[in-house]
């Protein structure tokens, strides 16, 4: 059920991973989502998926737990394989009605999904081996630069890791909340999507009530701590590189250089 | 009507590193017109238990009776085991959502497909059993006091009828007087309805005076199941699952072994006084 979504949600292992500073994860992260699109043959996906394969068995994730991820995610995948599948024009293979199937069109939707499909595990492999606060130190040092165009870099990152960090307790809170509605008879599996829309209010507004009232209570307690965004801030563990750290931007130099001449 | 647990166990998240055993080989026998508490430390399994005892969680292993069926049997009907057991939840202030008061104590039994009128009739009866004035009727639930709020919940349930009340710490967060009275209000509906009531808590000050049968669980086992004065004989295992007996029992245990002759089934000051004056 809804303890099911585990994107953008950590999973300790303790694995060599793990440990690695979040700006290099950050960082290989971004190298790999490049590295999907560099290539316009089958034989690219080769390299990224031994690449994501290597790193999800050192980080010690659970296959099923990565495949889980890619569920909320379904729906997009489907929906981008069929405007695919439907509007890329070439040889026709198929027709009915308005409806032509093109090889090419078969092609295109087959490499796209699995773009995706493999752009979304790795980016989850990023979030189930960093911890929010953690990515969000990363972030922030990051894009420090940009604190010169006034950007506000350190709020920017404090609210994507409040955002984070809320995730698990809201679906806890919603799963509490439908418990609650299913013990007074309420039932959300049957009926038209009409009739399930609206046995979705009973859970909604008091997810939104709760949402509100943490939010204020968190606002709360960080005023008392006397939090006035990240000016004068400074860190209980500065990010620091170790010699692991500095290995893995090599291996992930290579990774890159290879995924773009190799083909 | 009776409830059966036979070796039951549930575990959440199995197969990752989460994984955790919430409930080992449980077997209870749950009677009818019992009241029972069940006392555990934070994180015992009391929830997970309750949750299995109208069907919100499915056991990992074993198997529950409702009435002589099993709830793995093809025919059998979750919603009557809804109907029949009413769960209330731990701050169940926060699972209010109508426009009005009597609206959303409405809402369970119209999803049972009450009529009309017999919903409304329930719903009545029951927001007069928690004590809630006939003017807040339509008052949005969220403008109410946080103890009103709550009344109005624990009514949502009441108005199913259910024959099976299980409260998951009803008195959470209220202040003393506030306690007493949601207590109270809970002891006079059993007296009145004589359904079977389970008041689930960690404090067994406020258990202690209502109920008749304890049910002490630790670490997804249960550790005690017995009447409340032959619980409180076993004070230092008690005190070794971090659970406390009422003060009052404390002191009369104490005197007992110093050789003075007093009785042991004492819970309240005021049964002390009456036990002290004999």
């Amino acid at each position: 059920m809804l303890r099911d979504i585990t994107i953008g949600q950590y999973y300790p292992s303790g694995s060599i991973i793990h440990r690695l500073d979040p700006r290099v994860k950050f960082a290989g992260t971004f190298v790999y989502i490049v590295s999907l699109f560099v290539f316009k043959t089958f034989w690219g996906f080769l390299p990224a998926a031994v690449w994501l394969i290597t790193l999800v068995i050192m980080a010690r994730i659970p296959v099923k737990y990565l495949l889980k991820g890619l569920r909320p995610m379904l729906f997009l995948l489907l929906f981008m394989a069929a405007m695919n599948l439907l509007m890329t024009p070439g040889e026709v293979i198929g027709q009915w009605w308005i409806i032509k199937v093109t090889k090419e069109g078969i092609r295109s939707a087959a490499f796209m999904s699995l773009r995706l499909a493999l752009l979304i595990m790795g980016s989850s492999l990023m979030t189930y081996t960093t911890t929010p606060t953690a990515l969000t130190a990363a972030m922030e040092h990051i894009f420090r630069p940009l604190k010169i165009i006034r950007v506000p870099v350190h709020e920017l990152a404090m609210m994507m890791s409040i955002a984070l960090r809320f995730i698990p307790i809201l679906l806890e809170e919603t799963d509490r909340i439908m418990k609650a509605q299913q013990a007074r008879g309420a039932d959300f599996e049957s009926g038209g999507l009409i009739k399930r829309a609206k046995a979705m209010l009973p859970i909604l507004v008091p997810l939104f009530v709760s949402a509100f009232r943490r939010a204020g209570d968190l606002a709360q307690a960080m005023e008392a701590r006397c939090y006035h965004g990240g000016k004068g801030r400074t860190k209980l563990h500065p990010l620091k590189y170790k010699l692991r750290d500095i290995i893995a931007y090599i291996i992930m130099i290579g990774y890159l250089v290879g995924c773009i001449f190799i083909p | 009507m009776s409830i059966i647990l036979d070796h039951v166990s549930h575990i959440y998240n199995p197969g990752t590193t989460f994984e955790k055993r919430a409930l080992d080989d449980i077997s209870l026998v749950i009677p009818d017109g019992e009241f029972i508490g069940l006392i555990g430390h934070t994180g015992s399994g009391k929830s997970t238990l309750i949750q299995h005892l109208n069907g919100l969680l499915k056991p990992s292993s074993g198997n529950i009776f409702f009435n002589g069926q099993s709830i793995f049997d093809n025919d059998f009907k979750m919603k009557d085991l809804r109907r029949e057991v009413g769960l209330v939840f731990q701050y169940p202030e926060y699972q209010l959502f109508e426009v009005s008061v009597i609206k959303d104590v409405l809402f369970g039994p119209n999803n049972l497909g009450m009529k009309t009128l017999d919903a409304e009739v329930a719903a009545y009866a029951a927001l007069k059993s928690v004590g809630i004035d006939e003017s807040l009727l339509d008052v949005s639930p969220l403008d109410l006091s946080g103890g009103q709020k709550r009344r109005v919940a624990i009514a949502g349930v009441l108005a199913m009828k259910p024959k099976v009340l299980v409260l998951d710490e009803p008195a959470a967060g209220l202040d003393p007087l506030g306690r007493r009275e949601i207590l109270d209000t809970i002891a006079n509906i059993r007296k009145e309805q004589n359904i079977t009531v389970i008041l689930v808590s960690h404090s067994m000050e406020d258990v202690a005076q209502y109920v008749e049968r304890i049910i002490v669980m630790n670490k997804g086992k249960i550790a005690m199941d017995d009447t409340p004065q032959e619980v409180y004989s076993h004070d230092e295992e008690l005190q070794a699952m971090g659970l406390d007996i009422p003060e009052i029992t404390r002191l009369f245990l104490r005197l007992k072994k110093e050789g003075y002759r007093l009785p042991t089934d004492v819970f309240t000051v005021d049964q002390a006084y009456e036990a002290m004056m004999k």
